[in-house]
């Protein structure tokens, strides 16, 4: 099937999604994935901001011992902000709807999202809570954490409960929408010859994530929804004085909020299954494997809630059956670990940018994973539950672990998303920086948690200044390192160098077409014959998974 | 867009109903069709929060749930359950109506299935009141209610049976008034003639959701209505 029209003479430039159309109006109605992709990168850059300057605060006061900068209250009000515009408006939303919104398709050869309309009204929602909260946080305050711990966030607080709740509520169905997409996309607009077995790991990950948001999210719903209630008409669900119970909060709580950690890692491992393969010259090793532990892990973290209530008065026979559990997603998270070092083994690695932020991914989240499996023992859990161990050990999965896939996966398809090349070597420089701050600000916090600093508290004692000192420095560090990119990144949308259709010679569907990809993202539909990931590596493969 | 693509050209004869990234009906159909399936499983997540509330607390506290239970008004309860049957049989036609080009049937049955969710709606609302009036919502101005039968006050829990009332069948009425609205933009679309044995993919989700919100309401009767009831 061929047009028969002629080519015109001068060919005007080449139609991508960019310069498709133009204004406002184009960017705030459209229905393309690779472009509602952008919108998020913008809101999400924007809340991770907000919560950057709130951690920063937070540094600060802890910089002494004494409470010295702000009250205590106030305190609780800014570290509640960090946690509820990080977790909730940045790390949940980041990798799926940033890069699974531009990659989905394009990885299996699909124009679009299955619901493109329901994609946009995803990021208004997401839009919309994330202002409600932020509106809610800066204005009224709220003091109970993240975590909205009953009978304080039902009784006591004094904070925005009910705002913040509804901006969370709001933003959760947003996340619900995408992983709904992705699901019925990935089942039903995969390319001809895209079998699951060829699918790209990436897809698999975005899959396995997508089904915890779908069966998760509606349960922390239904549960702020029940606080809210609370709140607003005295009922007593959570509320001993009329027969409630506060730990059945936290159970409602947790099982949402220990998949949702999840939500946030798996996206980040599909991540780096990609930047391995592609920067070790190698198909990866174990494919089967890895994608089969991303849906062993979705399934393994709906029944491990009850390790975040060991001290909460919860049975110790169900602490006893928790911990087990828990120690078992050990296994998948190990075997992708082991996967990705097997598929490094021997390949003729690269050591570029994406690389550079994938090895620290690794390195970072095994150390955290493995915190996990202290925090998993019961009795260990006793010692170290509340204090500084456990921040440093979500941080280093969530901040060493997630935030580093999300910034390798960033460059690694910065070429294609913006047409441009990012500058090679402020590029490196920022992985470094990034590494050390990070280092240097969570590190200290292990033993700082260890010898017993509890967390959310805006004061402590003298002997744990040292370590603050460091961690407050290192965050510092850290800060300038997540400038870096966003100056460069924004600097080569500009003046960078054009980027071929494939400047990295990767295998994958996204890399077949140009760079930036037209609006129908193929020409032609392509047809998929072969294994993913298939890397001539000029020796013979050693045939397992 | 100026140049006709590959793309477009391909779908020149496509019909109007078809998206530009579906390569025909049946897969548009296969998608939306597993997109409804895949809310509705978030929707009984978001429902079974309050169920597993209502296990707890109805084995915690027993007798003032079945106490309370006892007040609930047990002949209007079940009308509005028959009524609600009967609006998912009416749903079930309109889907059947509009797969086959009935124009004039869709609408009717589409109607009629409105005309049921209003009715609920409207027994609904006198339940409420009666409550309001007998001071049994809970909150500052609950008072305990006494046992039908002994005439003894009930247990102090019994507040929270009619929190947990509230809650699933307030969360129910909510999702019927979004059914009765999705209903409503469907009979405008049926009046304009959109649907046909070709396309009728709304009506069928529609209809799914339809049933679902039945279906909460069928466990909804038996769990606060039925269960351990001593008097009718
Ligand atoms: C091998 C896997 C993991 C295990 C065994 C594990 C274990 C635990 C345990 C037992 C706690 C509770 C500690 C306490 O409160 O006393 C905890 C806390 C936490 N973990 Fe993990 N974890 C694992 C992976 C992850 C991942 C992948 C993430 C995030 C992406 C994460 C994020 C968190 C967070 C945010 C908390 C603290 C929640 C809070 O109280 O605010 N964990 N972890
Ligand atoms: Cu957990």
């Amino acid at each position: 099937m061929s047009t028969s029209e002629p080519v015109p003479a001068v060919r005007p430039a080449r139609p991508d999604y960019l310069n498709a159309s133009y204004g406002v109006r184009s960017w705030l109605l459209t229905s393309d994935h690779k472009r509602i992709a952008i919108l998020y990168l913008i809101t999400v850059t924007f809340f991770f901001a907000i919560g950057g300057v709130a951690a920063a605060l937070v540094r600060l006061e802890l910089l002494t011992p004494a409470g010295d900068v702000f009250q205590a209250e106030t305190y609780n009000k800014i570290f509640t902000t960090h946690g509820i515009m990080m977790v909730f408006f940045f790390l949940i939303p980041a990798i799926p709807a940033v890069l699974g919104n531009f990659l989905v398709p394009l990885m299996i050869g699909a124009k679009d999202l299955a619901f493109p309309r329901i994609n946009l009204l995803s990021w208004y929602l997401l839009v919309i809570g994330g202002l409600i909260a932020l509106w809610a946080l800066i204005h009224g305050g709220l003091d109970t954490g993240w975590t909205f711990y009953t009978p304080y966030s039902t009784v006591y607080s004094n904070g925005w409960v009910v705002v913040t709740a509804v901006g969370i509520f709001i933003a959760g169905f947003s996340s619900i929408l995408t992983g709904l997409n992705f699901i019925v996309t990935l089942h039903t607009m995969r390319a001809p010859g895209m079998t699951w077995t060829r699918m790209p790991l990436f897809c698999w990950g975005m899959y396995a994530t997508a089904i915890i948001q779908i069966l998760g999210t509606p349960v922390i719903a239904i549960t702020l929804l029940l606080v809210g209630a609370e709140r607003l008409f005295h009922l007593g669900i959570f509320d001993p004085a009329q027969g409630g119970d506060p730990v059945l909060f936290q159970h409602l709580f947790w099982f949402y909020s220990h998949p949702a950690v999840y939500i946030m890692i798996l996206p980040a491992m599909a991540v780096i299954s990609e930047l391995v393969t592609a920067f070790s010259r190698k198909p990866i090793f174990g494919y089967k494997f890895i994608a089969g532990s991303s849906i062993a892990i979705a399934a393994l973290s709906f029944l491990v809630w009850g390790h975040h209530m060991f001290v909460s008065g919860q049975s110790v026979y169900a602490g006893l059956v928790f911990s087990i559990l828990s120690f078992m997603v050990a296994i998948p998270s190990a075997i992708k670990v082991f996967n990705w070092t097997a598929t490094l083994y021997k390949g003729s690695v690269s050591y570029q940018t994406p690389l550079l932020y994938a090895l620290g991914f690794i390195g970072l989240f095994t150390f955290g994973g493995l915190t996990g499996l202290f925090l998993a023992s019961l009795g260990l859990d006793i010692h170290v539950h509340d204090t500084y161990f456990i921040v440093a050990h979500f941080h280093y999965i969530m901040v060493g672990g997630t935030i580093m896939a999300y910034l390798g996966g960033m460059h690694y398809w910065w070429p294609k998303i913006s047409g441009k090349l990012y500058p090679e070597y402020w590029s490196r420089v920022s992985a470094w920086v990034i590494f050390i701050g990070f280092n240097l600000t969570f590190f200290p916090q292990f033993i700082v948690g260890y010898l017993g600093m509890p967390r959310r508290y805006h004061q402590y004692p003298e002997e744990f200044q040292v370590l603050n000192v460091m961690s407050t420095a290192g965050a510092s560090i850290l800060g300038i390192g997540y400038l870096i990119p966003l100056v460069y990144f924004i600097w080569s949308m500009r003046y960078g160098k054009d980027a071929a259709d494939n400047p990295w010679g990767a295998t994958g569907l996204e890399w077949q077409t140009p760079s930036p990809p037209p609006t129908e993202n193929f020409v032609e539909t392509p047809v998929v014959s072969g294994r993913p990931y298939d890397y001539a590596t000029g020796r013979e493969e050693v045939a397992l998974g | 867009m100026a140049s006709p693509t590959h793309a477009a050209l391909a779908h020149d004869d496509a019909p109007p109903e078809l998206r530009h990234h579906f390569p025909d009906l049946a897969k548009q159909r296969e998608a939306s069709s597993l997109g409804m399936w895949v809310f509705l499983v978030t929707e009984v997540l978001f429902f079974g929060g309050m169920f597993l509330a209502y296990a707890i607390y109805r084995e915690t506290h027993r007798r003032a749930f079945e106490g309370a239970s006892n007040l609930l008004d047990l002949k209007l309860g079940a009308t509005n359950t028959i009524v609600l049957i009967v609006s998912s049989l009416t749903m079930a036609l309109a889907v059947w109506a509009s797969g086959r080009s009935r124009k004039n049937a869709t609408v009717l049955f589409l109607v009629l299935t409105m005309l049921l969710g209003a009715t609920f709606l409207g027994i609904k609302y006198v339940e409420y009141k009666q409550k309001f009036e007998r001071h049994e919502v809970p909150g500052p101005h609950f008072v305990v209610p006494q046992d039908e039968e002994t005439h003894q006050p009930l247990p102090r829990q019994s507040e929270m049976f009619f929190s947990l009332y509230f809650c699933m069948t307030g969360l129910h009425a909510i999702h019927m008034i979004i059914g009765l609205g999705l209903v409503s933009w469907l009979v405008v679309r049926a009046r304009r003639g959109e649907f046909s044995e070709r396309y009728n993919t709304p009506v069928d989700m529609v209809g799914l959701y339809w049933h679902f919100v039945d279906i909460i309401w069928i466990y909804l009767f038996p769990l606060l209505y039925l269960l351990g009831r001593h008097t009718l």
